[in-house]
């Protein structure tokens, strides 16, 4: 016999509790629409994406898909959406390899290596991205000279204030036949993945690790039989050349594109250095002695033993970091770049549909960070799973 | 003890901010008026100027990065052309050029702050079009300064000042992101079907400052802005040249919310006012001797005779002072834009041939 | 005895002094060499090109003659005053507090002390006029060191006078048209290190309550409480923070009724508040978490209700666990206020770039910057080592 009152009963309060809640979120949430629509009233405005079929009327600097201000608006946002993640995938790749080379840095038994890194460390995680993003902008690169005297690095490579110019692969004639052939290459690793392993299991004791070399040699095949039917390349070398007033040929990076990339690429690079040397150091001695007892030489002992467990722990924060580089990316438009954000705001600007614009702006940004930590979150998933 | 502290400690910040965010408009009586009643279209007139007598000052929305029109220095005067209108009303309204409390504008939030009642009326360098004054519930005042969009180039890309847009084929051109510039920017390049890349800013000195840098071959703004923003912010003015193709037409104007008519004939008249004592040869200088002028034209609009500034429920004199503390149209020109060698051009008095007029006060 | 020195073994290859040092630390193995060649090559590549800039080229003349923008914005001139006010009071709170807990705020006070006396010997060298403030400031933060060592009660005291000095601050700063010492001050006129030192402080402190909140409701068993917590905090986490402060600056007008209307830097605030409430809330997750069930089965067998169990006994661990954690989001939020520049208030990084727009300091773009970094760099670097002091004094984590 149960003599509590229902009011004391602990899974009625419970729903209780919920209910209030769901109710004074209701209440929220109505007083804000009443508001809203109040407010929009007064001005006369109406909510609702008509205006995204609209001509944009406005011009886009650069752009990874082709666009005109004739286009629409929706084609603008998608304009600065693939601005968005060409810069931030590629900030990725490249903060990675700086970070792990700052992070090693700082691990390193030279004086001045681990100095070096920590200083770089040291200074970038101490201070705005913003401010870091103007001044490479502005005070680094529209200081470069001019498109006649540039700065020419080995590659070739050259520094001007309105780019980087750089050697690029150009499509021949043949490049739509090479997709073909790239194309079965690639399904043929898929192929020999599947026979293998069905093979595996067949199999009573391991196959020869040999066969791995199956991954290797046949592809590199049809890619060869590729060069023996095709008369030319698919790619061919593309050189900047200063040619009057500006260069022709090879692979312009605007100044504006060039400073986001370095920007984010330097600010994030420095917080994976910390985490990666967290990451090794949290691997004890005593892996690395046992390592080095068994016979290993130091660099397999760091690239068999405590790289592998390092890296459980480093993934995680690793991935946050990502999300930051491109969340980040959004700080484009102080430097003038026309990243999601800035055309995003630049729409909103010209239509004035505030709501519409940024409940735009924020799925979007939402849904890049969500699919990037599923991907992350495999990738984690599977390096966790090798351990055990 | 202390580890109670963090929670208690912050419960008190966040209960400092909610009085400082909610507290200072209510704890402001001088402020209070506006932003509590914001005006709008079926509030009753003279509200507005009752609430603008009562807290003893203007609140004037302003460019505060704009040389020669609102611009701020690093020891926090405001100065400028459109500045010196917002003394005027102030000196019309309380005999005093410094009753102006100045806000400062992003392009991006002027109207919004007219709008919600932050600021009585805003001068600052914004076009007069249908849709702001029809669609954002505007008043617009007289236009005060003619401008037309323009465009600047670098003398090494475009030697002649009557060559056409076909002279910056494929050019980078820098502006400014939020205006209507940027459209008639694309709108006009679309037009003369010539290409160009548009490198675009948020902030207006970056652009300027990126144009400057080489990185841009032309840049494009209201002429006024490119020839005062350009002396100003220029390393060297004299290697740049602003083409003679007008983009746009670009009035001027100090704009107040609709809802207190009062109010928006007071900023009308006043701007009226500057007008007609320069087209009466009435400065700062020389105000007090015309008080003894036989000409009534004079003696209505200084409050000698007539009852003209009761109307609007201001002192008679209101003319008087906005000259004796800020001066005639002419001299507020003079004042603010001379030193960018800026041409009267359309903001000549009518009688010089520009299209500054002024309504007969009468 | 030469004779037998003679016979003496050779003595090892030098264990200690500078040759060692560097043949140990620079020149060990040849990839070591090659190494320290590289990096040498390198600095010597981004050193020279800067410190001839830096010496020569550099007009450095442009961070004297706006120190002041800098530091105060627009705040009007003769209300400086009140700054110094608020600075004097710290350094007094500084030093008591110094005085009171003598490890746990040494690191604080040291720096406190360090940043005022260099203030005075900087100002000193350049012939500036300000140095008598700092001295102020230093004295009163010496006198109040003693005071507060020999102060009965003297936790309480510093601990209530510290509630009260945020507060405080606000009220110096904004001013009261009640007070004609203190005529009001628009918000619209902070600005410079000031504005983004308020918006740190500001941004962190109303944040915890919230993020407190949102940890709790992450964690409770009521699914509904539970999901909403979880999808704010994803979804704050999830978009970048300008489009936070966007939203707070522009959609907020929106979502009030008509006749409140938060000025912007109030406007920002409540974007920082609630875009660092979702972090601090995951930051105090990770503590919750670290809390054993036996604490709760305890104290539900002391017969403490639920509210209490999590005040008393749940919450004063989690929170005495993530202090680094939130030291870490303070110094990162104190990075972020720069973003306000985007929605066009006047903060350090703003400052920065209006500063650029004086017509006698064009192209001092690095000049400027670089100071701005020093500004950031500086005060982390202080509030990392003072935090980094007083974690250390309170054995926090260690517990």
């Amino acid at each position: 016999m149960n003599t509590t009152a229902f009011w004391r009963d602990i899974r009625v309060l419970k729903i209780f509790a919920q209910v209030i809640f769901i109710l004074v979120l209701a209440l929220v949430a109505g007083y804000l629409y009443v508001n809203v629509t109040t407010n929009l009233a007064r001005q006369g405005l109406t909510m609702g994406y008509g205006f995204m079929k609209n001509p944009a009327s406005f011009g886009i600097g650069e752009s990874f898909l082709s666009y005109e201000p004739s286009n629409t608006y929706a084609r603008a946002l998608l304009v600065g959406l693939v601005n968005t993640l060409v810069v931030s995938a590629l900030g990725i790749v490249f903060t990675t390899i700086v970070g792990i080379l700052a992070g090693v840095g700082r691990l390193s038994s030279n004086w001045l290596i681990n100095k070096f890194a920590a200083a770089y460390v040291g200074v970038i995680r101490n201070t705005p991205l913003l401010l870091q993003l103007m001044f490479w902008y502005f005070g680094v690169i529209l200081q470069l000279p001019g498109v006649q005297q540039a700065v020419k690095l080995p590659g070739p490579l050259f520094l001007t204030q309105r780019g980087v110019y750089m050697v690029w692969g150009e499509g021949t004639a043949t490049l739509p036949a090479w997709r073909i052939f790239v194309f079965i290459a690639l399904l043929s690793i898929f192929v020999i993945w599947f026979i293998l392993r069905t093979a595996q299991e067949r199999a009573s004791i391991p196959l020869s690790p040999w066969w791995n070399l199956a991954y290797l040699i046949i592809p590199v095949l049809i890619l060869l039989i590729g060069f023996v039917i095709e008369p030319e390349p698919p790619l061919q070398a593309s050189i900047p050349e200063l040619s009057g007033l500006n260069f022709q040929g090879g692979l312009r990076l605007t100044p504006e594109f060039a400073a986001l990339l370095f920007g984010l690429v330097v600010y994030t690079g420095a917080f994976i250095a910390e985490i990666v040397r967290a990451g090794i150091q949290a691997v004890s001695r005593g892996q690395v002695e046992a390592a080095r007892s068994l016979g290993l030489t130091a660099g397999q002992a760091l690239r068999l033993v405590v790289f592998p467990q390092a890296l459980r722990i480093i993934v995680p924060p690793i991935t946050s970091q990502y999300l930051n580089l491109t969340k980040n990316s959004s700080l484009a438009i102080a430097i003038g770049f026309p990243d999601f954000f800035s055309v995003a705001g630049t729409v909103f600007n010209q239509t004035g549909a505030a709501i519409e614009i940024i409940t735009i702006m924020m799925l979007s940004y939402l849904s890049i960070s969500l699919f990037t930590s599923l991907l992350m979150n495999l990738y984690n998933r599977r390096i966790q799973l090798v351990e055990r | 003890m202390r580890k109670l502290l963090f929670p208690l400690f912050s419960l008190l910040v966040l209960t400092s901010l909610v009085l400082a965010g909610c507290g200072t408009p209510a704890a402001t009586p001088t402020a209070a008026p506006a932003a509590e009643t914001p005006q709008t279209p079926e509030v009753a007139g003279g509200e507005r100027l009752q609430a603008i007598l009562d807290r003893g000052e203007v609140i004037c929305g302003a460019h505060g990065t704009f040389q020669g029109f609102g611009f701020v220095d690093s020891d926090g005067n405001w100065t400028g052309f459109d500045v010196d209108f917002c003394r005027a009303w102030a000196a019309a309204l309380f005999d005093n050029p410094n009753a102006v409390e100045f806000r400062g504008l992003s392009a991006q939030e002027r109207f919004t702050a007219l709008q919600s009642g932050e600021v009585d009326v805003l001068a600052r360098n914004s076009t007069w079009s249908y849709a702001r004054d029809v669609e954002l519930g505007l008043t617009f005042g007289p236009v005060n300064f003619y401008d037309g969009q323009a465009i600047m180039a670098k003398k090494s890309i475009v030697d002649d000042p009557a060559a056409g847009l076909q002279a910056l084929e494929g050019a980078n051109v820098c502006v400014q992101s939020g205006t209507t510039t940027e459209l008639n920017l694309a709108d006009q390049f679309r037009a003369a079907g010539v290409n160009y890349t548009p490198v675009v800013f948020e902030d207006q000195n970056a652009a300027f400052q990126a144009y400057d840098e080489g990185r841009c071959d032309a840049i494009t703004s209201d002429r006024s802005q490119l020839a005062t923003q350009g002396q100003a912010v220029l390393q060297n003015f004299d290697d740049h040249i602003i083409l003679d193709v007008v983009m746009s037409k670009e009035p001027l104007a100090p704009a107040v919310s609709d809802g207190d008519p009062q109010w928006a004939e007071v900023v009308q008249w006043v701007v009226y006012g500057m007008i007609q004592a320069e087209e009466l040869g009435i400065t700062s200088q020389n105000v007090d001797e015309f008080l003894t002028s036989e000409d009534p034209v004079v003696r209505r609009l200084l409050g000698v005779e007539g009852e003209l500034g009761a109307m609007l429920g201001l002192s008679n004199d209101f003319i008087y002072r906005v000259i004796k503390h800020v001066g005639n149209y002419g001299e507020v020109y003079e004042r603010n834009l001379s030193v960018f060698n800026l041409a009267r051009g359309q903001n000549e008095l009518w009688t010089n041939g520009g299209l500054m007029y002024s309504p007969p006060f009468r | 005895m030469a004779a037998i020195d003679t016979v003496e073994i050779k003595p090892p290859r030098l264990t200690v002094g500078p040759l060692a040092w560097l043949r140990k630390n620079l020149f060990s193995t040849w990839y070591n060499i090659a190494l320290t060649l590289f990096a040498a090559w390198l600095l010597y590549l981004i050193l020279k090109p800067a410190i001839e800039w830096a010496t020569t080229e550099a007009r450095w003349g442009v961070i004297e003659a706006n120190l002041t923008l800098f530091m105060i914005g627009l705040y009007p001139r003769e209300q400086i005053g009140r700054v110094w006010l608020c600075i004097f009071i710290l350094a007094a709170l500084v030093g008591l507090s110094w005085g009171v807990w003598k490890n746990a705020a040494r690191g604080f006070a040291l720096i406190a002390l360090g940043a005022g006396l260099s203030f005075i010997a900087i100002a000193l060298f350049f012939g500036w006029g300000v140095w008598e403030d700092w001295l102020i400031a230093v004295a009163t933060l010496l006198i109040f060191y003693f005071i507060g060592r020999y102060l009965p009660r003297g936790a309480l005291i510093t601990g209530i006078a510290w509630l009260l000095y945020f507060p405080l601050v606000f009220f110096l700063i904004a001013g009261t048209p009640y007070i004609a010492t203190l005529p009001p001050v628009e918000s619209n006129l902070w600005g410079g290190l000031l504005l983004t030192l308020l918006l740190t402080i500001v941004g962190n402190f109303g944040a915890l309550p919230l993020g407190i909140l949102l940890a709790l409701g992450r964690r409770s068993k009521l699914p509904i409480i539970r999901y909403f917590c979880i999808a704010y905090i994803e979804l704050i986490r999830g978009v970048p923070l300008i489009t936070i402060l966007y939203m707070a600056a522009v959609l907020l007008p929106y979502f009030l009724p008509i006749d409140i209307r938060p000025d912007q830097v109030v406007r920002a605030m409540i974007g920082f508040i609630l875009f660092e409430a979702a972090y601090q809330a995951e930051n105090v997750r990770g503590g919750l978490q670290a809390i054993g069930r036996g604490q709760y089965e305890a104290a539900h067998a002391l017969g403490l209700s639920g509210a209490q169990t999590i005040t008393l006994i749940i919450l004063p661990q989690a929170l005495r666990a993530v202090v680094p954690a939130l030291f870490n989001s303070f110094i990162s939020l104190f990075k972020d206020t720069s973003l306000v520049a985007i929605i066009g208030l006047f903060d350090v990084v703003r400052i920065s770039r209006s500063i650029l727009a004086q017509s006698e300091w064009l192209g001092t773009h690095r000049e400027v910057f670089l100071f701005a970094f020093l500004i950031y760099w500086a005060f982390n670097l202080a509030f990392t080592y003072g935090s980094g002091r007083m974690e250390e004094a309170l054995g926090v984590g260690k517990r």
